[in-house]
Formats: structure tokens, C-alpha cells, sequence
């Protein structure tokens, strides 16, 4: 299987530099992302992959090279991040939902107050996002009422309320009980399916085989090897990341 | 045991009359010191250069010094360089400029619980600052405060008691003129704690209230 050419290209990463107090946490990542494709993104517990999606929200930022969201320059001076982040939607390991609003606020709360949408039109989307994810009954509950699973799904729903044109997912089935995590990574994949683009962050092996159209394998910081599953999990080109695909088998 | 109940009944008006000044006084200290705390709190979150400095020193000016002599200051200090204000005012200003910083420390406790969590996850849905403060930081800091903002409540209400240090009619003042003409030093005592009761119950039992009503912040997310 090669990489599938779905679309344009919708984010380019060129040399990103990231440090942190002189500590050099991602150098010289280069890596394009095209509309309709999953990237996956493996590696070792700080390696540089969180970080990595962090920069490309503005969340953290970076001290060299140039990150091209729809042709905008990110790192432009002027970057407007409040326009951008409506774009990109992004998912935490601890859903960070606003523990002080129900299911409902929680998710109308972008598309109200930052993209001032029509009521009635944000609440129909939302049910029907709601419905997806199989949560709709519970839109008048408080995220403490919610299991783990349930809030990362609300979560999931909040971004994607947005309409976001790609998602950015950081680990966020980490923090989940072993029978959740099903549950949440099913909701990545039916966005798979429909062709939403997606940079995901996960330990989750056999979901990261499932779902990717290309593996991102980062190691110290630098991008190692990028693969398609396939290439990737059955035949490894760099000893690191033989051995980084050692550790999930057990015989 | 020998209890006078006629000075007791006839006295009541006079109680009455200073509780509802006690109130007014307090309620408008309470009010300010609300406001004045809000404000330099946030001045201390946002680290606000300049302003971040004033508000430290007039902290621990206020912290350190004893209402009696902030009093005393804006009273009788404050005339004799051209500042004349009536005795109400001077009590409030005294109120606010005490009740300012405690509220302040109330408040910034609030603030800096607020996780970096949640502001970065109300960024990633493009919240502006003005909206961010608004939606996720005021509410949740908020609910953490009210404990120490009510407990603030009731403090400045009770230390309305020296008020009538300036010559202000208020509960303690006319216990102490009462005292002072008729000598019915338990019955006047009496009615002053029991006015005091009266008023900060009710302030106790809505604070109770509001707290249980807004505690979700604790919950987890």
C-alpha cells in the first residue's frame, strides 16, 4: 500500500525547532499533512510527540522553522491563534472538559460565544454529534457525573462542534480504563472513515495500524522513520524503532 | 438573678436603629472591599507590571495595620490636612481599604486554582481572553473563593464593632452609652450579643448555602 494522495496538503511542518530552556525537545521535523489523511505519530515517552501537536496549535511555541497551516504561515507575527484554533480542533489525555457547565455548555460554548453561530443551528449538530457518540441522553449532565470514556467522547464532540478541518488527538486514551478505551478510539475511527484529517498521538498499537495512512515515528526529538503501517509495523527500517516495536510483543 | 426586662423592651428601638446602621456600614464596606479585592487580584494573576507593585504594598499595608488606627487616620488624621469626611464614610473607606486585601488573597487563591488545563483547552476552542476569564476562569475561581470571601463577610461585619471609635452610633457605641448612663451593664450586653446573632446568622446560613450551590469546581472534570 503506498500513502494515499487524498488531497492538498493542509499542514506542512519545514525544520520546527522546539526548546526548551536550551534543552532541544523536536529539531529539524519536517512533515506534510494532506486533507483527508491520519497520521499517526509513535514513540517513546518523551520523545517530543506531544509537544510536537502542541506546536501545531500555538499551544507551545517553537523556536525555528515554519509551520503552514492552508497556506497561512503559523509562524507569522501577526498570527491571529484565536481564528486558527477554531480550525483545529484538539483532544487532551484528560479531556479537560469545563467542570463547572453541563455536556451541552460544554459543547456550545465555541460555537456560541467564539464563532457566534446560530443557536438553533448549533444545537441540531450537536445532537446529532451527541447521537454519534451514543451520549445524547447525556447532555444535561455535569462532567463529574461522566465516566472517563463518557467525557473523553464529550470532548471529542466539543472539538468537533467547531468544525474543525483537521483534529489533533494527544494520547487521549491514556488515562482511560482498559474497557474505555474501546469505546473512544471507535469514535476516531468512524472520523476516519469520513475522511476527517488527523494527527493522533497514542500507545495504542493495534488502533494505530487500524486507523493510520501513515505512521510518524519520532524519536529524541527528530522524526525516525515514516512509514505506512504495513511498512511500518512488519518491517521496520531503523533498529530504534525495532525496538520501540519490541516492547508491545510478548511471546 | 435579677434581670430587667422593661430596660430590656424599652431599649429596643435603640438596638434596632444601630443594628440597621451596623448593616449599612457593612454591607457598603463589603461591597467595596469585593470590588477593590477583584480587581487587585487580578492585577497579581496577570503579574501586570507597576500595578502588580502598588497592589503588593497596599496588601501589606492593609494586612498590617489595625482597623482602629485606619480609622483614626481617616478621621482625625485626614481633617487636620484639609480631608474632612463624615464619620460613615471614613468607616467604609476603613472597611473597604481592610476587607480589600483580604478579599484580594481570596480571590487570587481562586485564580491560581484554576488548572492550566482548562486554559488550554478553552484556547483550543479559540476562546479570546476577555471570553477565557469570563466562561472558565471567573466561575471556577470563583466557586473555590467563596469559602474564604464569606468567612471575609463575617469578619468585616463583626469588626464594624469599633466604628464607634469614630463617634459612630453603631450596636457597640450605644451598649457603651447605655452602660454609661444607666448601669444596666447585662442587659446591654445581653441585647448587644444578641443583635449580633441576629445579624450574622442569616449571613452564616446563605453562606452555607452558596457554597454547596457552587461547589462543582471540585469535582473533577
Amino acid at each position: 500500500m503506498t500513502i494515499k494522495e487524498k488531497g492538498q496538503v493542509l499542514l506542512e511542518i519545514a525544520g520546527l525547532k522546539k526548546e526548551y530552556d536550551g534543552a532541544v525537545v523536536l529539531d529539524n521535523i519536517n512533515l506534510s499533512i494532506h486533507r483527508g489523511e491520519v497520521v499517526v505519530v509513535l514513540g517513546a515517552s518523551g520523545c517530543g510527540k506531544s509537544t510536537l501537536l502542541r506546536c501545531l496549535n500555538g499551544l507551545e511555541n517553537i523556536q525555528g522553522g515554519e509551520i503552514k497551516f492552508s497556506g497561512k504561515s503559523l509562524t507569522d507575527k501577526n498570527i491571529k491563534w484565536q481564528e486558527i484554533r477554531q480550525r483545529i480542533g484538539m483532544v487532551f489525555q484528560n479531556y479537560d472538559l469545563f467542570p463547572h457547565m453541563t455536556v451541552m455548555d460544554n459543547i456550545l460554548l465555541g460555537p456560541l460565544k467564539v464563532q457566534k453561530r446560530d443557536k438553533k443551528e448549533v444545537l441540531e449538530e450537536a445532537k446529532v454529534l451527541l447521537e454519534r457518540v451514543g451520549l445524547f441522553e447525556r447532555r444535561d449532565s455535569f462532567p463529574r457525573q461522566l465516566s472517563g470514556g463518557q467525557k473523553q467522547r464529550i470532548a471529542i464532540v466539543r472539538a468537533l462542534c467547531m468544525k474543525p478541518e483537521i483534529m489533533l488527538f494527544d494520547e487521549v486514551t491514556a488515562a482511560l480504563d482498559p474497557e474505555m478505551v474501546r469505546e473512544v478510539l471507535d469514535v476516531i475511527l468512524g472520523l476516519a472513515k469520513q475522511g476527517m484529517t488527523m494527527v493522533i498521538v497514542t500507545h495504542e498499537m493495534g488502533f494505530a495500524k487500524a486507523v493510520a495512512d501513515r505512521i510518524v515515528f519520532i524519536d529524541a526529538g527528530k522524526i525516525c522513520e515514516a512509514a505506512t503501517p504495513d511498512e511500518f509495523f512488519q518491517n521496520p527500517k531503523t533498529e530504534r524503532a525495532r525496538q520501540f516495536l519490541n516492547i508491545f510483543n510478548f511471546k | 438573678m435579677n434581670i430587667n426586662w422593661g430596660f430590656i423592651v424599652s431599649s429596643l428601638p435603640l438596638y434596632e436603629k444601630a443594628a440597621w446602621l451596623t448593616l449599612k456600614l457593612a454591607l457598603w464596606g463589603i461591597s467595596a472591599s469585593l470590588i477593590i479585592g477583584l480587581v487587585c487580584s487580578v492585577v497579581l494573576y496577570y503579574r501586570i507590571k507597576v500595578l502588580e507593585r502598588l497592589v503588593r504594598a497596599y496588601i501589606e499595608l492593609s494586612r498590617n495595620t489595625p482597623l482602629l488606627i485606619q480609622l483614626f487616620f481617616l478621621y482625625y488624621g485626614f481633617t487636620k490636612i484639609g480631608i474632612t469626611m463624615s464619620e460613615n464614610t471614613c468607616a467604609i473607606i476603613g472597611l473597604a481599604f481592610l476587607g480589600g486585601s483580604y478579599m484580594a488573597e481570596a480571590f487570587r487563591g481562586g485564580l491560581e486554582s484554576v488548572s492550566k488545563a482548562q486554559i488550554e483547552s478553552g484556547l483550543s476552542i479559540g476562546l479570546s481572553n476577555m471570553q477565557m476569564i469570563r466562561y472558565v476562569i471567573l466561575p471556577q475561581a470563583f466557586s473555590v473563593s467563596i469559602p474564604p470571601l464569606g468567612a471575609n463577610c463575617i469578619f468585616l461585619l463583626k469588626e464594624t464593632s469599633i466604628v464607634g471609635a469614630i463617634a459612630i452610633p453603631d450596636l457597640m457605641q450605644v451598649t457603651q452609652d447605655l452602660i454609661g448612663i444607666y448601669y444596666q451593664t447585662f442587659e446591654a450586653l445581653f441585647m448587644l450579643v444578641v443583635a449580633y446573632m441576629i445579624l450574622l446568622l442569616p449571613v452564616s446560613v446563605a453562606l452555607t448555602w452558596l457554597e454547596r450551590k457552587v461547589r462543582y469546581a471540585e469535582f473533577g472534570n
